[in-house]
């Protein structure tokens, strides 16, 4: 048969359309004009989610098994095999899924959003590529290729942040977005380091079975220090996780990469890439599973970002910033999923947030296109009247996201919370804490857009008021599709997912007996419709509510009340404002202090120690012992004669004293 | 097609066309002095494939021997072969001739048949270095080409060219001269000067510091190392864009190929004893050098410093293996290490190389090498843009681009040596990121800066053509490097071997 429909063969497909729709709209998309480029595009990203959706298919309903293997060797050296491969399980299902649906519709849009654009056909072939990136990411079963993904999404997202290229905060942006990754990945590559040097593969299956027998095993640091390998190693691995999925303090450059267009603000910087770092937590839990230090300091770092990265989103004015933030607090509460063990919850969440928090992004670009491309929300105000159907996709989305049953993110949040809350790892009470409270802070800031943007007053301009319209349906379409998800997925997913007996993840992550906190949580629960009912028992809805109607009352009923808190604790005001300081204290310490460090180097060491010093130093030695030798050859006889009477005294003294 | 003699052609060709070159004499002919240098160098490259075909993977043992007696009293021979580590850098040495000419074509105006005969003599000298079995017949080689060099350098160059040239002469030549006493040694205790009879001679431990200094000093320079490194960027910036191309793509990468054909199977002992200083003076250069490279205001020596410390890989990789060694008892485990080496040497040949011709581009174009006179030229040349992002993907050590290889190759082999080695070789991923992505943002992005920069033509003809032909190993390699590892192989294990022997017993 020409076309064996393996999964293997499906899996390639799904990974290699998006690519070939890159190459043919990166090189030919002048001459094919706009029209066939997104046709093109659309069509073989469409083919993608399609076979995505038969493997999916294949696997949960036809319970199939995946698919395990190599593809090629990249190289083989000293005995060793760095391949390119594939392992496609459950995991790795759910994740082609939802790359490939968010990144079709986000095509769709763009064909909206980007209408008027000169890079229309770059634009194109930028997410295409970025498709593909993610599907490799997604898709490796080797250490090494998960790498080749992690570094290219990452290029696709420095070159769509700074993808309007004329500006200069695009360009401030994409750079530090690239260079604080980096500093991830050199966590990351040290990790993978490690694996080859202590378990001699970097295939995943070798590794994971090998783990166990290497939990024990210690490093010697410096002299006389320990440490156990398996907590360096998942150290090291979640480094790179918290530069991807912008955990603090490396989370510097995600609201920066809200310089990009919105459409890759949803598909990049919201529903994908940024949860890379989740996901693989999720995919090597065999070994994050063997280390409690790492589990903790996972969930803390977690915990600290879902609640004060969320707290960043109370001050600020442009919307996409605002959604920015949230996403920031969002990853924050994955995490914590993942240092509870609760692996599923934290998956479960990354789904129904790509679909509420892309949501959410596209209604925001649908306001901003309508806008003129003002972004400042206290330029709006009673956008309902003239985008309904925008207006209605943000308030799903937003309510989603502040945890209101019956919605998806009231059920993979309610989750979250209540793992932190079992969970018996060290730092857990505070990440409890934190995402309780954040839920809280998540209602407010959520609504407080939300308000301010389609409810309250019109602040805009005459000029644009009058333009006020919906946006066209490419751009409408795209939300009214992520709605369905964004209301759905939760009440369908919740049992399947977390609290059947095998999971809808089945295999594909490990958690140990002792840390198995949704095994007790799966003994309470009845239903989605149950949890549904019982909601008002749950702390999450009661947290996320009243942010709601905090929101309620501080923008729409008593307006004063933002300005009285913003006069008496100017202070607490001043921190958020700054961001807590951390773009400050990286501005001066590590940009400046690397380029001065440089320039020291480069003007001091290099060039008056090194080359002046030593390098024409030494020429002007040359040129002066020269001198002395060419003076002494003067050519007067006396001067040699001289010099032979002295010559023959020392010769004769030296003979003398021996 | 054994009876050809290949490596000869592959020398003398250019060479003896070199002088035809030179015979169209001053500026009347130009079109037949570059249609002899364009097919020279074409037919250079023709002679490789049969090169690349016959070449049996499976050896370490030289291939394409030719041997003729030279000075049969002292043992000296025109004595030339290929093995697995030289047969690459020969192919590269054609290839990046034949970009280089391409290049003059259009960029050099003045005494172009005698530049075009600079390069192809420069090109005939190294094909003989990398050929060469006879040490004598690779020192004069090695010192010959500087020749070439240093007239480029000198007459096609810069307002500071003088300084530089004599610079980089004086540097290159002190540094070789320990290195031919150190050759008249060995040959003199050994049956004869081939390099290959080196191995088998047994050495004490002070003979085998002395010559391992010797050689380091030659070959230091050369690469070059921290702290002999400053006549690079003086180098760089006064020579002609093909003048930097050959220097960066290929003369720097002697000195490594006389670390794999001398100082590691010649002199193992003293490699061992001193493996902690070339492993220090490797990570100085990837740190210090990558600092220094961040400061720079002129492209040139931006992408000069940047070489230093891509090299600095190069020698990390092959002087790395004694610890790995040590801490594994594993020949496998270093073997990577060194093989990243190779890889990282045949890599940076084609993205620094671009990229110098690439601001070669941009000189012909505004005359400033400065990057503050640029900005917003991706507006004007979108792709020579798109083409200059890939080539500095691949300095960043993107995977998927050919820079990835080595460094990743050396890094994740690192760790056997020490944790702190690895460290320090992976921090260039953050400042190799700085950079050459902040050298980016300041040239081609942002508003164009002026009208100069709003009217500039896109590359065209030869230019893409050249952009493809170096564009293309850097992907292939980066997708598939297999292909050029399995010629190492055999090489590698050998020098390996070799590199773990003891000769004091």
């Amino acid at each position: 048969m020409l076309f064996n429909l393996s999964i293997k063969n499906l899996s390639l497909a799904i990974v290699l359309l998006p690519l070939l729709g890159a190459i043919i709209a990166g090189f030919w998309g002048k001459q094919l004009g706009r029209t066939w480029t997104h046709r093109i595009t659309i069509l073989l990203v469409g083919l993608s989610f399609f076979v995505s959706a038969l493997v999916c298919k294949a696997l949960f309903y036809d319970h199939m098994d995946g698919y395990y293997g190599t593809i090629y060797t990249w190289a083989i050296s000293g005995g060793f095999h760095f391949d390119v491969g594939f392992m496609i399980d459950h995991l790795t299902a759910l994740m082609m899924i939802t790359v490939t649906f968010i990144s079709f519709l986000v095509h769709i849009y763009s064909i909206g959003y980007m209408e008027d654009d000169k890079g229309y056909q770059r634009f194109f072939s930028y997410i295409s590529l970025f498709t593909f990136m993610m599907l490799m990411l997604v898709t490796a079963n080797n250490f090494m290729q998960l790498y080749f993904g992690w570094e290219g999404v990452g290029l696709v997202s420095y070159l769509l942040i700074g993808f309007w290229f004329h500006r200069e905060s695009a360009n401030v942006g994409s750079l530090k977005a690239f260079i604080v990754n980096r500093i991830g990945d050199m966590g990351f590559i040290l990790g993978i380091a490690a694996i080859l040097t202590y378990f001699g593969s970097m295939d995943y299956l070798t590794v994971f079975k090998a783990a166990p027998h290497l939990a024990n095993a210690t490093m010697t640091i410096l002299p006389g220090v320990h440490w156990n390998v398996m907590t360096l190693t998942c150290l090291l691995l979640f480094v790179g996780a918290m530069g991807k999925s912008a955990q603090i303090p490396l989370h510097v450059w995600l609201p920066e990469s809200m310089e990009g267009p919105t459409p890759i603000s949803a598909l990049i910087h919201a529903a994908t890439m940024v949860t890379a770092g989740v996901f693989m937590v999720a995919r090597m839990s065999p070994m994050f599973e063997l280390s409690q230090t790492a589990l903790s300091t996972i969930i803390v770092i977690g915990g600290a970002g879902a609640l004060f990265t969320g707290l960043l989103g109370l001050v600020q004015d442009d919307i996409k910033r605002v959604v920015a933030y949230s996403t920031l607090s969002q990853l924050g509460y994955m995490m914590v999923g993942m240092g509870a063990s609760a692996f599923s919850a934290g998956i479960f969440h990354l789904m129904t947030h790509a679909s509420f928090k892309a949501l959410l992004f596209l209604a925001a670009g649908s306001v901003i296109v309508c806008m003129h491309h003002d972004q400042d929300m206290r330029n709006m105000g009673n956008l309902k009247k003239y985008m309904p159907i925008t207006y209605i996709a943000f308030l799903i989305g937003a309510l989603s996201l502040s945890a209101i049953p019956p919605f998806a993110g009231f059920y993979s949040k309610d989750a979250i919370i209540d793992a932190a809350h079992l969970s018996i790892i060290p730092g857990a009470h505070f990440a409890y804490f934190c995402v309780l409270l954040g839920t809280f802070v998540t209602g407010l800031y959520s609504f407080r857009a939300f308000f301010m943007t389609f409810h309250t007053n019109e602040r805009m301009t005459e000029y644009t008021r009058q333009s006020l319209k919906e946006s066209p349906w490419v751009i409408w379409l795209p939300l009214v599709i992520l709605a369905i998800p964004s209301v759905l997925l939760g009440c369908m997913l919740a049992g399947p997912m977390l609290y059947s007996q095998t999971g809808l993840l089945g295999n594909s992550v490990y958690v140990a007996p002792q840390y198995n906190v949704l095994q007790t949580m799966s003994l309470d629960w009845h239903g989605a419709l149950a949890m549904f009912e019982h909601s008002i028992y749950s702390p999450a809805f009661w947290f996320g509510a009243s942010g709601v109607v905090t929101a309620w009352l501080c923008y729409v009923v008593y307006p004063a009340i933002p300005g009285f808190f913003k006069r008496h604790f100017a202070w607490a005001y001043f921190i958020l404002l700054n961001k807590y300081g951390f773009d400050a204290f990286n501005e001066r310490v590590f940009a400046q202090g690397s380029v001065g460090l440089g320039r020291w180097l480069f003007y001091t060491a290099d060039a008056k120690f090194i080359d002046d010093f030593f390098v024409n130093g030494s020429g002007r030695s040359a040129a002066w012992f020269s001198k002395v030798l060419g003076r002494s050859q003067s050519g007067y006889l006396y001067h040699y004669a001289l010099a032979m009477i002295l010559g023959l005294l020392v010769l004769l003294i030296v003979f003398l004293l021996i | 097609m054994a009876h050809i003699p290949l490596l000869s052609l592959l020398i003398w060709l250019p060479i003896v066309g070199s002088f035809a070159v030179m015979l169209t004499r001053n500026d009347t002919h130009k079109q037949t002095a570059r249609f002899i240098a364009v097919v020279i160098s074409v037919i250079s490259l023709l002679l490789c494939v049969p090169l690349y075909l016959n070449f049996d993977t499976s050896t370490a043992l030289m291939q394409f021997r030719e041997h003729l007696p030279w000075i049969a009293n002292y043992g000296i021979n025109y004595d030339l072969g290929v093995d697995g580590i030289s047969m690459p850098m020969i192919v590269l040495t054609t290839l990046t001739s034949l970009v280089v000419i391409l290049a003059a074509l259009r960029s050099i105006k003045v005494k172009i048949a005698q530049y075009l005969a600079a390069f192809l003599l420069l090109q005939g000298m190294m094909v003989g270095v990398f050929a060469a079995l006879d040490s004598i017949l690779f020192y004069v080689f090695w010192e010959g080409m500087l020749i070439p060099m240093y007239l480029c350098i000198g007459v096609w160059g810069m307002e500071n060219r003088s300084y530089a040239s004599i610079k980089f002469f004086l540097y290159t030549f002190l540094g070789s001269a320990l290195m031919l006493i150190a050759l008249i040694y060995l040959g003199l205790n050994s049956t004869s000067f081939s390099i290959l009879s080196f191995y088998a001679l047994p050495l004490t431990k002070s003979m085998q510091t002395w010559i391992f200094f010797g050689f380091l000093l030659a070959f230091a320079v050369k690469i070059p190392m921290w702290p002999v490194h400053t006549w690079l960027p003086d180098a760089h910036t006064e020579a002609p864009a093909g003048g930097s191309v050959v220097l960066a793509a290929l003369m720097l990468k002697m000195g490594v190929y006389g670390f794999f054909r001398f100082s590691l199977p010649i002199v193992p002992d003293a490699c061992r004893q001193f493996q902690w200083l070339m492993i220090i003076l490797s990570l100085i250069a990837i740190v210090y050098i990558g600092f220094v490279a961040i400061a720079q205001t002129d492209m040139k020596k931006l992408i000069a410093y940047s070489s230093i410390s891509h090299m600095g890989f190069a020698t990390l990789g092959s002087f790395m293996i004694y610890e790995i060694v040590r801490n594994t008892g594993n020949f496998r485990d270093a073997y990577v290490s060194l093989e990243g080496a190779m890889v990282q040497m045949i890599s940076h040949a084609f993205s620094t190389g671009a990229m110098f011709f690439g601001i070669g581009v941009l000189y012909d174009r505004l005359h400033s090498r400065m990057i503050k006179d640029f900005g917003g030229v991706a507006h004007s040349m979108p792709v020579f843009a798109a083409f200059f992002m890939l080539f500095a993907m691949s300095n960043v050590g993107l995977p998927g681009t050919s820079g990835f290889v080595g460094e990743f190759m050396i890094i994740i082999s690192a760790f056997k040596a020490n944790i702190w080695i690895t460290f320090f070789a992976a921090s260039t991923l953050i400042i190799g990121a700085t950079y050459t992505l902040w050298l980016y943002k300041r040239v081609f992005f942002g508003p164009a800066v002026n009208e100069k920069i709003a009217a500039l033509k896109d590359i065209s003809g030869v230019e893409i053509a050249i952009f493809v032909i170096l564009a293309i190993p850097v992907i292939f390699l980066g997708v598939y490097p297999q292909p050029l590892l399995k010629v190492f192989h055999a090489s590698v294990a050998q020098i390996l071997y070799l590199s773990q022997m003891t000769k004091l017993g």
